[in-house]
This record gives C-alpha cells, sequence and structure tokens, in this order.
C-alpha cells in the first residue's frame, strides 16, 4: 500500500518536473486550454446568473380563474373549495366582484367609466399559484380548471415564463455544445502534449521496460503529465471567468439599474468550479489515455 | 539456470541469427559468449530477457519457458535478471544515484531500504562518492561501473552484459571485470557477450559463428 502510494506520488512529482523543465511549452499549453475552456465556463456563469434573476424576481407565474358574470357566489365558494383541494394547486387567493370594483373605482383614470356603468361589471375571480410552475404543468392546469362549471375564463400568465425558460434552455444548449466541442479540443491538445513527452523521453521508456516496468508504472507519469495540464488549463479557464466577472460587473449593474432591476453578476460558484476543474483534469486524463494507446511500443 | 533447448531466431526476411542452438548455464557458473560482429550474441541475450521471442525451439530460464511468458508476465522475469546492456542504456537527465535506484523504485522498493541498496551497489563497483554526480560528469569506464551497479542493485540471481568492456582502455576493462568475476564470487550466475574473453579467466566459453554453437 505505502509502495503504492509513494509510487504514485513519485509519478506525480515527476509529472510536475517535465511540465516546469519545459516552462515556455507548458504554459502556452495551459493558455491554450485555458482560453478554450473560458468559453464553456463563462456560458455556464451566465446561465446561473440568468437563473439567479429569475429566482429572484418578484413576479410568480399565475393562474387567473374568472367565473361567469351570471354566476353566483355559491358556485365561487364551490369553486375555491375544490381548488383548495386540487393537488398542484398552492395557494389561491379569491377576488370579490365588489372588491374588483371598489379597487377600479380607486383608479382616477377609470372611476368615471366605471361609475356610468349600469352595475357591476366585473366577475368573481380567483388568482391560482401552482406548487410547479414550470410552463408545461400551468398549461395542464389551466386545461383542467377551464372544464370546471360556471368558469368563463382562464388566463394563464407564463408567457413570459416560456421565454425565459426558452431562452436559458438555449444558454444550456450552447454551453454543453461548446463545452463538448472545445473538451474535443482540449483532448487534442493533451493528445499531442503527450506524444511529444512519449518521443522526448523514448530512452527512459525502453529503458524501464528492460528494468522490469509495468505498462502501469510506464504510463502513470503521462498520465499525471495529462491531468495536471487539464487541471492546469482549468485554473486558467476559472480565472478569466473570474476576471471577465469582476470587469463586466460595474457597466452591467449600471445597465440593470436602467430597467429597474437588481442585478449583480456572480462569478462560477463551488460547484460549477468543481466541475470545471473535475471535467478539465478528465478531458487532460483521455487524451493522454488515448495518446499512449497509440504511441507506447510494448517491449 | 539457463537452457537453450533448439533454439532458432530468423528476422524477417528470412535472416537466420540463431539456428538450432542448444545449451546449458547451470546456476552460480559464469559463462562468456564470444564470436565476430553478427554472430548472434546480442540475439542470445535478448531472448533471455524475453525482449525477443525463438522463432523456434525453447529458452528456459530457472525452469520457466520466457518465449511463451504472457506480456503481463515479462517485467516479473525481467526485475530477476541484471542486464548490462552494449550501449549502457543510462539516463543521462538524472544523478547517478537516481540511475541506480530506478530498477529499485520500478520494483516497489521502500524509499529508506531502496537508498541503502543504491549506496551499497554504488559502494561496490567504487562510485560512492559521485552519487550526485550526472552520468555525462563520468568517464567511460565510470559509467559502465555505473550501469553494472544499476543492473545489481536489484540482487539478482542472474546477470547479463552485452560488451561490457568495449570501448574502455585495457586497465579499465580489467578492473570492470574484476568487479564482474566479485559477483560471481558471491553467486551470481553470469552470462557476458564479449570480444575480449582473456578478461574471464575461468569463465565457460560458447563461442558463436554465424549463429551457431562451435565446439
Amino acid at each position: 500500500m505505502k509502495a503504492w502510494v509513494v509510487g504514485h506520488r513519485d509519478a506525480a512529482l515527476l509529472a510536475l518536473r517535465r511540465l516546469a523543465g519545459a516552462p515556455v511549452n507548458s504554459l502556452l499549453s495551459l493558455l491554450a486550454i485555458g482560453v478554450a475552456l473560458t468559453l464553456p465556463a463563462g456560458g455556464q456563469m451566465l446561465v446561473a446568473n440568468a437563473l439567479h434573476l429569475a429566482g429572484t424576481t418578484s413576479a410568480v407565474p399565475q393562474i387567473s380563474v374568472f367565473m361567469a358574470a351570471s354566476a353566483e357566489r355559491r358556485a365561487a365558494s364551490e369553486i375555491e373549495s375544490r381548488l383548495g383541494k386540487y393537488g398542484g394547486v398552492k395557494q389561491v387567493q379569491f377576488l370579490p366582484r365588489e372588491e374588483t370594483l371598489a379597487r377600479m373605482k380607486g383608479n382616477p383614470g377609470l372611476r368615471d367609466v366605471i361609475e356610468a356603468l349600469p352595475g357591476n361589471p366585473f366577475p368573481d375571480a380567483f388568482i391560482v399559484t401552482a406548487t410547479d410552475d414550470r410552463p408545461e404543468a400551468m398549461e395542464k392546469l389551466a386545461q383542467e380548471f377551464r372544464q370546471w362549471p360556471k368558469v368563463e375564463h382562464v388566463q394563464l400568465d407564463s408567457a413570459w415564463v416560456r421565454r425565459l425558460d426558452a431562452l436559458l434552455k438555449l444558454g444550456r444548449t450552447a454551453t454543453i455544445l461548446l463545452g463538448t466541442l472545445l473538451g474535443v479540443g482540449l483532448i487534442a491538445i493533451s493528445f499531442g502534449s503527450i506524444r511529444m513527452q512519449i518521443l522526448m523521453h523514448r530512452a527512459e521508456i525502453e529503458v524501464s521496460q528492460l528494468l522490469g516496468a509495468t505498462d502501469g508504472f510506464i504510463r502513470r507519469p503521462f498520465l499525471y503529465y495529462g491531468v495536471l495540464l487539464g487541471l492546469g488549463g482549468g485554473i486558467v479557464a476559472w480565472l478569466l471567468v473570474g476576471a471577465a466577472t469582476w470587469w463586466l460587473r460595474a457597466p452591467l449593474g449600471e445597465l440593470a439599474r436602467l430597467y429597474d432591476l437588481s442585478l449583480v453578476l456572480h462569478t462560477l460558484d463551488a460547484r460549477d468550479s468543481s466541475l470545471l476543474l473535475g471535467f478539465a483534469g478528465c478531458l487532460g486524463w483521455t487524451g493522454a489515455t488515448i495518446s499512449l494507446r497509440q504511441h507506447l511500443q510494448p517491449l | 539456470m539457463i537452457r537453450f533447448d533448439r533454439v532458432s531466431k530468423r528476422y524477417p526476411p528470412g535472416l537466420d541469427a540463431l539456428s538450432d542452438l542448444s545449451f546449458e548455464v547451470a546456476e552460480r557458473e559464469m559463462a562468456i559468449v564470444s564470436g565476430h560482429s553478427g554472430a548472434g550474441k546480442s540475439t542470445l541475450l535478448k531472448l533471455i530477457a524475453a525482449v525477443e521471442k525463438p522463432t523456434g525451439g525453447a529458452v528456459l530460464v530457472g525452469g520457466q519457458n520466457v518465449g511463451g511468458l504472457a506480456r503481463s508476465a515479462l517485467p516479473y522475469l525481467r526485475r530477476r535478471i541484471g542486464m548490462v546492456f552494449q550501449d549502457q542504456k543510462l539516463l543521462f537527465d538524472r544523478s547517478v544515484f537516481e540511475n541506480v535506484l530506478l530498477p529499485l523504485s520500478i520494483a516497489g522498493f521502500p524509499p529508506r531500504d531502496a537508498a541503502q541498496r543504491v549506496r551499497a551497489a554504488l559502494d561496490k563497483v567504487g562510485l560512492a562518492t559521485r552519487e550526485k554526480a550526472l552520468p555525462i560528469m563520468l568517464s567511460g569506464g565510470e559509467q559502465q561501473r555505473l550501469a553494472i551497479a544499476r543492473a545489481v542493485v536489484g540482487r539478482p540471481n542472474l546477470l547479463l552484459a552485452d560488451e561490457p568492456t568495449a570501448h574502455l582502455d585495457r586497465d579499465t576493462a580489467a578492473d570492470v571485470a574484476r568487479i564482474f568475476h566479485q559477483f560471481h564470487d558471491v553467486g551470481v550466475t553470469i552470462l557476458i557477450a564479449t570480444y575480449a574473453g582473456e578478461l574471464f579467466p575461468g569463465a565457460r566459453r560458447l563461442r558463436l559463428d554465424h549463429g551457431k554453437l562451435m565446439a
């Protein structure tokens, strides 16, 4: 067990020594990987901020249920009771027609028009908040309510939710697409770097094989090299995203204030940062594995 | 210890390096293989270390048919054999100490034990004071002694050497030969491919000519 740990420690140190032994090459490789990873990482940062903004916006998607004008209060009470017991309904607010009329009369612009009418034109209504506010779930609920007796009209206030949802889906898809494409690029960079390393250490590999080294012993430093390359690139990407966030925070906040929004741009959180570094390390390892399979000759 | 049973080795496109070769080297024996350049001396050593596979017959080391070993078993065979290569195969970016340490690192020796063994091996070949030097800083004879230290540090019971005294002056070659005799005296089986048979008095002689064993 101890020998196993020492073997891995030595391989990791050897990989570090090799990285440090060619500082310019290593730095350029790390920058290439870092810049490539900055695009999907930056995309993820923007999506996460958009989700945060959507989550903190006060407007919660709701369903407005309007009774028929001829419906009596008893019918409205029955609907209220039914809504209260209905699965998927989180909260119901009853708006009696008299209250609506009084509120409209309170609006100076509408008061004269309302008073000119012969009676109360407003129906009893309910504002329903659903437990699941995804657009498709809200639409399903609205369809149900439309079938109920004495319900004249059901209005789903979800157009903006759908637009935001579609935008976020697009953002996520673009991030995954970019991540996949640039991930392949990272694998290619790691593949090429390991190929160079194998060529540079050809003599050492041959001697080790002759002295009884297993394939695992020979491959280990190269695999660590690939992981360190990916991980280093991930750290560069993380720093670049952090710098971009810091740089964009002030002008974006200014823009948000013009739209009466409170927006503070956040950099990648702990989960996304870990994912970025893990993803980068894994891709470096993958490139190294493919390269070793391709270029390491048995003796 | 070593047994060749009607061994042949043919390289494409039909060049016979060894033909129908049969001999034995007993445990604790010292033998030299001589012959002209291209006689098959190096090929013979490569077959023992399973660097090459025979095209006919069987090569047995310690009763094990090395030609039939799976690839995954080869490292464990090679750890039991100490090898001194014709071109030494030293790592010039590593110190003398690190070069000798390599076989022990490969075998997974604990660092403290390994360091003791490396120092003992360097002491044995007279390089105890040069452990921090790089191989490029050593003379030809010292490099050859370093190669021997690396071959014996794992305390193998079989030592193979391919032209260990080539390119050395007479005195240095005699020094190197003396080191081999010392290992033979402590019970190591030794097989040396060499032009300079006279440096190894008392060793059994096997003479190769165009891949065939001469009487």
